[in-house]
């Protein structure tokens, strides 16, 4: 049942992944991101990392991408148009992944022992104790990502306030077109 | 887990998915009929007595209706997004207790299923709720759906975010992010008389939830993604039949989950005075549970009849310059009030 629910998952988590490359319309290519995060969180689920799970679909699938789905709608992006200019990624695209991929899996087929697979609820994610770590063992990591954050943010503000009083006549031209 | 309990616990989840569209459907006749008082009209009163038979015509009315597709809309999404707006209105249930823990053969009675991220649950379930919205205002093709569409997506992200630090309060008192235990921990009362309902602790976490809740619904005055007087109807203008029954109903559950939501969170779930014989010591507690559920529902409808409808502009400010600030004003009290009480 569980190996059942994990090749479903995963299959849905790859599938909606590749379908992300072949939708042309940016609005159906985001929708199978949600999938692939949906998914994700599936398996999240299934280790039983509940926590992490919830985390997963209420910031990305949630916010991150409601956010890209409103920046495609706002934009009214059509669909792309496929050019065939690249003739290496059409004949050589496909032998370098699957090179890329079974290299991957050799590699990681050889780190890992034979019956170390990750089995349901490997991990007790119990919130309480993800919080313990965080803000006892892992503090200064936690505020330094959460400083940088804060400067991203900051950042992103100031790169799209409108300013209208402090700019000179030229720039001024510049934002009204 | 043997077959009986696999059977026992569909059951269980038959019954609760239609207690609850029973209730969305009469949670519709409810706010007509109270409206309509409200208002000095009468409301529905021709399919039977005191119109109680109405949401069963209305039913019967939207299932027979013509499906129309508009011809320039795009086919998949136009059909998925009032299967995902109701889907995840429904889905939020999965973890709402509605009585005292009674177990029956190892299966609790009032609980799909307790889990331990209980309230994250809903949080994420309710944050994939907008993609039906904004879905469904998009592939429409309509500018009235798109309007729609884009300002439900922008309003519902602004006000997950009050909810969210609004609840963390309540999480703190608690120690928990089960539901039953936030509920457990609500028991008794201050000095003999007064209950222990979070709501006192956490007052101000309380007004913020409501109100965030209420734009979280879209209801009025915060119903700007189908504002009737500028939108038409807002992201479901090209709906029609069962595919806009959909969006109804996916409303009225999201309205019936945030009133649930508010009587777990801050007003102690099924607590209340218990008395009398085993079987009404075991019913009284989701008597009261449904009381005050129903008092969530009587307030929306009262603000529904009482106030105006908000400009876009000021429900954004209203949001991130009121709402966000006082849940983390509460959020900081609240930490120092603990932090001082535990050292």
């Amino acid at each position: 049942m569980y190996q059942l629910l994990f090749f479903v998952f995963a299959g849905a988590a790859v599938g909606f992944a590749i379908n992300l490359l072949l939708q042309r319309h940016p609005i159906h290519s985001a929708l199978s991101l949600i999938g692939v995060m949906a998914s994700l969180a599936s398996l999240y689920l299934m280790l039983g990392a509940e926590f992490i799970a919830a985390a997963q679909i209420i910031v990305y699938a949630g916010a991150i991408m409601v956010l890209f789905v409103f920046v495609i709608m706002l934009l009214n992006a059509g669909e792309e148009e496929r050019t065939q200019r690249s003739r290496f990624a059409k004949y050589l695209g496909l032998p370098l992944i699957l090179l890329l991929v079974t290299s991957m899996a050799a590699v990681i087929y050889r780190q890992v022992p034979q019956d170390a697979m990750v089995r349901f609820g490997d991990f007790p994610g119990r919130t309480a104790d993800i919080g313990r770590r965080l803000f006892l063992n892992y503090l200064l990591p936690f505020e330094v990502v959460s400083i940088v954050i804060l400067v991203a943010i900051i950042g992103t503000v100031v790169l799209a306030r409108k300013d209208s009083e402090t700019e000179g006549p030229g720039k001024a031209v510049v934002s009204e077109k | 887990m043997s077959p009986l309990m696999v059977l026992f616990a569909l059951a269980k989840i038959v019954v609760i998915l239609l207690v609850l569209l029973t209730v969305v459907a009469y949670a519709v006749w409810f706010e007509r009929k109270l409206l309509a008082h409200m208002q000095c009209r009468w409301g529905p009163t021709r399919v039977g007595p005191h119109g109680l038979l109405q949401p069963l015509a209305d039913a019967i009315k939207l299932l027979t209706k013509e499906d129309l597709t508009p011809s320039e809309v795009f086919p998949l999404v136009y059909l998925l997004a009032p299967f995902l707006s109701l889907v995840t209105a429904l889905l939020a249930f999965a973890v709402i207790p509605f009585g005292p823990e009674t177990r029956v053969g190892g299966m609790d009675l009032f609980q799909i299923a307790d889990l331990d991220i209980g309230v994250l649950f809903i949080l994420s379930v309710s944050s994939m709720g907008v993609y039906g919205i904004a879905l469904a205002g998009w592939s429409s093709n309509s500018k009235y759906s798109l309007l729609g569409g884009l300002r439900s997506s922008a309003q519902m992200i602004s006000y997950e975010l009050a909810i969210g630090l609004s609840i963390i309060g309540v999480l703190l008192l608690t120690g928990s992010l089960s539901l039953r235990a936030i509920v457990e921990n609500q028991a008794g009362a201050y000095w003999g008389f007064l209950p222990r309902w979070n709501i006192i602790p956490q007052f101000a976490g309380f007004v913020c939830f409501l109100v965030a809740a209420i734009a979280e619904t879209n209801r009025l005055p915060f119903d700007l993604p189908e504002a009737e007087t500028e939108l038409v109807a807002g992201y479901h203008t090209e709906y029609s039949s069962m595919k806009f029954g959909m969006f109804f109903m996916a409303e009225y559950a999201n309205m019936v989950t945030a009133s649930c939501l508010a009587t777990l969170l801050f007003f102690g779930g099924w607590h209340g005075p218990v008395f009398g014989p085993a079987i009404l010591q075991a019913l009284l507690p989701l008597l009261w549970f449904s009381l005050k559920v129903l008092f969530f529902l009587f307030l929306y409808v009262w603000i529904r009849a009482t106030l105006p409808r908000f400009r876009y502009d000021q429900l954004m400010a209203f949001g991130w310059k009121f709402l966000v600030p006082l849940a983390l004003g509460n959020l900081v009290v609240t930490s120092l009030v603990l932090a001082i009480r535990w050292s």
